[in-house]
């Protein structure tokens, strides 16, 4: 009889962990589909930056095939940018974090279920910029190795974005501070995937991609892990 | 007030010595390289300054993580110590590396895989300091500060392994061909005795700097302490 309470009291406790991420990760997704401000916002931004790109590079059919990967990863970097600063100040300036904080789960679950929104909400978004890019720049983008790729950087950058989002916006600085943060940690994920878009993208041999796609990974889950371990800190009182 | 200890004093003395031992090996004890001429003593300071600069990157690497498992604030003063030294070190070291540079491969700057992780890293130094700024309440500063040491020590070995695969598969040379071929130059025995001279000295350097710079750590917060009873 002991042994059963046990098991049910474990296994509660670890339902009530993934339960806990599921709906964290369904308010902010829930929030989001009425207002859609994030999404627009990062939307409208990633197409202006290809604007810009356009002038700022020659895309002509011989070097698009080579630039697009690093075009299309700068796009999402400054976007994601936007969506994570948007993403925590909202729960910041709501009072939303402090809540959460009081609900009697893991610290790492309410990470992991921001991680999971903001996951989505810049998978969405790279997801409406792909066809318009393909379309602008008349690239097939709809690679299945492509694809794989933007899901393991947009991981990595996600992961990593998210935790140093919740400390950028306890800062005076708030917006600002979350680039100047990011981007130097976040080197290794953008290296990986411009290298590994642009191999599918050039058709390039898979032993030239394969080390790109295990650094990809590699970081991905260090990362993880390390964020899992350090979350408590950021968001103690 | 705290007088110094004679320990730490007694250090300052010796670690100026040692400078100015090792600069005169460097300058003037130390034969004219064949090749590269009189610039290549900057060779010396060069490395051993980098050699200062990733002591304190190991170092605030450390204590920021004793920081965290302990909450002493002690090892915060560690930390922000080791990351100031470090930072003004690499940077000593690119400065230098730029002076050697633009004679011998004939630019200021290429993007090797050890130059750009020096240029990350200090940036991720800097984006430190800006983020302990922002911060009000000490011990949130320690924290943030700690985890951000974290992340930047874990990142910075990955950043120079991608770029250096990144090098690998595609060598681009940047410059004149001497910018790829890697000048290096065999030493002689008087050479090498001014170079581990320089990583000697300078270690003993970097180790009165970081005391100097923590106990200067620990009088600023008492000052601030303080200041908050006066206020009271």
């Amino acid at each position: 009889m002991a042994e059963q309470t046990i098991t049910t009291t474990r296994t509660k406790a670890k339902s009530n962990y993934w339960k806990a991420i599921a709906a964290i990760a369904w308010k902010d997704l829930a929030a989001e589909l009425r207002s859609r401000e994030l999404i627009s916002a990062m939307l409208v931004f990633s197409l202006l930056v290809i604007l810009i790109f356009n002038f700022a590079l020659e895309l002509d059919i011989t070097t698009r095939r080579t630039v697009t990967s690093g075009v299309l990863w700068s796009t999402f970097a400054f976007a994601g940018t936007l969506g994570l600063n948007r993403s925590m100040a909202v729960e910041k300036d709501r009072g939303c974090l402090d809540g959460l904080l009081l609900a009697p789960v893991d610290r790492s679950a309410i990470y992991f279920g921001k991680v999971i929104s903001n996951l989505a909400f810049m998978l969405i978004v790279e997801a409406i910029v792909l066809p318009i890019y393909s379309v602008l720049y008349n690239v097939n983008l709809f690679q299945p190795g492509l694809l794989m790729v933007i899901l393991l950087g947009s991981i990595g950058y996600t992961t990593v974005g998210t935790l140093l989002a919740s400390m950028a916006v306890q800062t005076r600085t708030r917006d600002v501070m979350l680039p100047i943060l990011l981007f130097p940690v976040v080197v290794p994920i953008l290296i990986a995937a411009v290298k590994a878009s642009g191999g599918y993208l050039t058709d390039a041999p898979m032993t030239d991609i394969l080390p790109w796609l295990n650094l990809l990974i590699a970081y991905d889950v260090i990362f993880t892990a390390i964020a899992f371990m350090v979350f408590d800190y950021v968001v103690e009182e | 007030m705290q007088k110094k200890p004679t320990t730490l004093l007694a250090l300052d003395i010796i670690s100026l010595i040692l400078l100015g031992v090792s600069t005169y090996l460097a300058l003037v004890f130390a034969p004219t390289e064949a090749v590269m001429g009189e610039v290549q003593r900057v060779f010396y300071f060069h490395v051993a300054t980098a050699w200062v600069g990733m002591l304190g990157f190991i170092a605030a690497g450390v204590s920021g993580i004793v920081y965290l498992r302990t909450g002493d604030l002690k090892w915060d003063r560690v930390e922000m110590a080791a990351v100031e030294i470090s930072l003004v070190f690499f940077f000593i070291t690119i400065v230098l590396g730029s002076i050697w540079a633009r004679p011998v491969w004939n630019t200021w700057w290429t993007w090797d895989p050890r130059l750009t992780t020096a240029a990350i890293t200090e940036l991720i130094y800097i984006a430190y300091f800006m983020l302990r700024q922002g911060i009000e309440d000490p011990d949130r500063r320690a924290r943030f500060g700690a985890v951000y040491t974290l992340i930047g020590a874990v990142s910075v070995p990955i950043t120079f392994m991608a770029i250096r695969l990144f090098r690998t598969i595609h060598p681009v040379v940047i410059g004149t061909e001497s910018a790829e071929a890697q000048g290096g130059f065999n030493m002689t025995s008087d050479m090498k005795l001014a170079f581990f001279f320089a990583l000697f000295a300078f270690t003993v350097i970097f180790i009165d700097l970081f005391w100097n710079r923590i106990r200067m750590g620990t009088l600023a917060d008492k000052v601030e302490q303080l200041k908050l009873k006066v206020m009271q």
